[in-house]
């Protein structure tokens, strides 16, 4: 690193022989080392100590910088949380829209600031909840949402111009935006004071979360439908898309396939905003999703590198000058699958070193899952506890003072360059496939994602990896703690409910709304206002992406 | 008695689930443990999982829910398994699932239920204790 320490390289590599002979190797030969393999979670070789020798590479103003300015390593912002904390925010589902309230209210009054919905699975695939494919699944997994009505239910006293709020929707998120915005309007809310946020990264469905409904082109094309509606509205606190390497992690890709996959699918959907004329400059603000892992430094270094992977992307390959453009503000979730269904309050710990990763990383939102994740969707209890972890981490532990404290650790700045070289390595091989939308039909990323979790699947199988409670220091255990289960009638409640609704709606109001959407579907223009219109006559999120079907087709 | 060709397993997700990293890695530790393994990915039916468990022979149907709709898709696809005369394939699951719901899977032909943490030795080691000769 040039060059912030007074010794120079030549000196560093002698001292350093001098060590080796005499210091580490008498200590070697006595004791050795417990294990032959340090190496990161992503398995990135491990050096026994860092130096300014391993940061030679790297120049302080071309690749650090300062915090919110180019290439916006050290942050995204100039103030980072000395403007403002990090917002907490609460991703919940219930089986009902009216329970999903109920836990809102009492997350907000917990401390809260972004509501995101977890809708259940036929919602995420756009199927209702009366759909011969959703037998089984209403309710399961989050809440069913059926129509504008549940949404209006769901958000009943929180008013959509003070509280960010958003959904995980992504192949259907054109009907999911447009339900929100409509439950906003009736809350007497003008569209430009709406925080709304969807997922809407569609492109990693098809191999890392497996909601996709239309072929990739289409849902490519449906999601940018939202970026140029908010881009078009000058929709300034509607983040019309979060670019994801959370689930591409989850599925049991490397640190590395997170941030590289993220990046070549963040290509491809600029691409296509620029394509129809719009400048890059007036892109939506940029937000990304990855996961705070247990690996400390390896995480807070993959989210250094990818805020300056984004800003040069951006500005090399799209000639984007706007700072606001080139920041990528990042959203931090949490390894959720690291959480052991053994001994499941040992999570709560787990959740703490996640929450220290989010700050130090310089997350501007984030959110740890609970302590019983493997075993069933989160009690209030538990959603409270996560809660409180984060506010003891962002409270209690002076880590809000200055930007990017653990910047210029030899090893940390080493890790961050060495990710950020692997990830274009790989970035550069789906570039030379065509592209994201290429590679899927490949089925390239699936593959890779494949092979690394079964690498890491090895690890602890063997051992070699060490799990608290599952390959080591087990107990026997009975049943150690409360979980939720789901009414089995909850399902019937939910198809009398759909149905009611479609025997008391503007049938034809309706009809000639999902017209309107067949017809932008067919002649490719953006399908965002004909949505608005249907779901506005309450039509159903099974009914609008029918007729998205009957024009794209369906994609397994 | 030798087997004469490598136990077949038919892998699926039944049901909307599309978290898919147990079955493939599954795939992958079963096939390096010499087995003959066809992942029919996510989104299939019951009908389907049978369909293809009849049509390649299959000495193990093993189903993965992680969305709790375990309840309703593993004994309708025993059921459908026992229809079609095929009761004595070996009936395996895995995900997210309540201890409580072991008994339930287990009365309906399921020989083992395996939950989080479980590795690919132990699963693959039941296989060979228990598979059909």
């Amino acid at each position: 690193m040039k060059k912030p320490y007074d010794s120079d390289d030549e000196a560093i590599r002698c001292a350093q022989q001098t060590w080796q002979k005499e210091c580490l190797e008498p200590e070697l030969s006595v004791t050795g080392e417990w294990t032959n393999r340090f190496e990161t979670y992503s398995g990135i070789p491990v050096q026994r100590v860092y130096t300014p020798s391993d940061t030679d590479n790297m120049h302080y103003t071309r690749d650090l910088g300062f915090p919110g300015q180019f290439p916006f390593a050290r942050g995204d912002s100039a103030t980072m949380y000395r403007g403002a904390p990090p917002r907490i925010y609460a991703y919940s589902g219930c089986p009902t829209a009216e329970q999903t309230n109920a836990r809102y209210k009492h997350l907000l009054a917990q401390g809260a600031k972004e509501l995101i919905i977890a809708p259940d699975l036929p919602t995420q695939i756009g199927y209702d909840s009366d759909h011969p494919m959703a037998k089984g699944e209403v309710s399961k997994i989050g809440c069913p949402i059926n129509s504008l009505a549940d949404v209006e239910v769901i958000f009943e006293g929180i008013p959509l111009d003070k509280v960010f709020v958003g959904a995980q929707a992504n192949a259907n998120s054109v009907v999911m935006l447009a339900m929100i915005i409509a439950a906003g309007e009736k809350q007497g809310v003008s569209l430009e004071q709406m925080k709304v946020l969807v997922q809407n990264d569609v492109l990693k469905e098809y191999f890392a979360r497996g909601t996709q409904i239309f072929p990739p082109k289409a849902g490519l094309k449906l999601s940018v439908d939202c970026m140029e509606f908010a881009a078009k509205r000058h929709l300034k606190f509607i983040v019309p898309i979060l670019y994801c390497g959370y689930h591409i992690r989850e599925a049991g890709g490397s640190a590395v396939h997170e941030i590289a996959f993220t990046l070549s699918n963040a290509a491809a959907y600029v691409q296509e905003f620029v394509n129809r004329g719009l400048s890059v400059d007036e892109l939506p603000l940029p937000r990304s999703l990855f996961v705070a892992g247990l690996d400390l430094f390896e995480e807070v270094a993959k989210h250094r590198a990818f805020r300056r992977m984004w800003a040069r992307m951006l500005k090399e390959r799209f000639g984007a000058i706007n700072p606001r453009v080139l920041a990528m503000t990042l959203t931090c979730g949490s390894q959720a699958s690291l959480f052991t269904a053994q001994q499941p309050r040992n999570n709560l710990v787990r959740g703490t070193i996640q929450a220290l990763v989010q700050v130090l990383s310089g997350a501007k939102a984030t959110y740890i899952a609970t302590m019983d994740e493997a075993l069933s969707i989160p009690t209030e209890e538990s959603a409270t506890l996560a809660l409180r972890t984060m506010q003891i981490v962002h409270n209690e532990c002076g880590l809000l003072g200055t930007a990017d404290p653990l910047g210029g650790s030899y090893y940390l700045e080493s890790l961050t360059s060495e990710l950020e070289q692997r990830a274009m390595k790989l970035f550069d091989e789906i570039e030379a496939m065509g592209g994201a939308v290429a590679a899927i039909e490949q089925g390239y990323q699936i593959g890779q994602i494949a092979k690394e979790a079964y690498r890491q699947s090895a690890l602890v199988g063997s051992g070699d990896r060490t799990v608290v409670g599952v390959n080591k220091f087990q107990m026997n255990e009975t049943i150690p703690i409360e979980i939720t289960r789901v009414d089995r009638k909850e399902e019937a409640r939910q198809v009398e409910k759909v149905r009611c609704l479609r025997a008391k709606r503007n049938c034809a109001a309706v009809e000639k709304g999902l017209e309107q959407v067949r017809l932008a579907a067919r002649m490719g223009t953006n399908v965002m206002e004909p949505v608005l219109q249907a779901v506005g006559a309450y039509a159903t999120m099974g009914e609008v992406c029918d007729a998205l079907r009957e024009v794209y087709g369906e994609y397994r | 008695m030798t087997r004469q060709r490598p136990i077949k397993a038919v892998l699926a997700k039944p049901g909307l689930d599309g978290h898919d990293r147990g079955a493939h890695v599954l795939t992958l530790g079963l096939r390096d443990a010499g087995m003959e393994v066809i992942y029919l990915g996510i989104r299939t039916t019951a009908e389907l999982i049978v369909q293809a468990a009849i049509e390649e022979d299959a000495d193990v149907v093993a189903l993965s829910c992680l969305s709790g709709a375990h309840e309703y898709h593993f004994p309708r696809v025993a059921e459908l398994l026992k229809e079609a005369g095929m009761a004595d394939v070996l009936l395996i699951g895995g995900g997210v699932i309540p201890a409580e719901d072991v008994p339930l899977l287990q009365a309906a032909g399921f020989k083992a239920i395996f939950g989080p943490g479980t590795t690919i030795q132990e699963i693959a080691a039941f296989i060979y204790e228990h598979v059909r000769e």
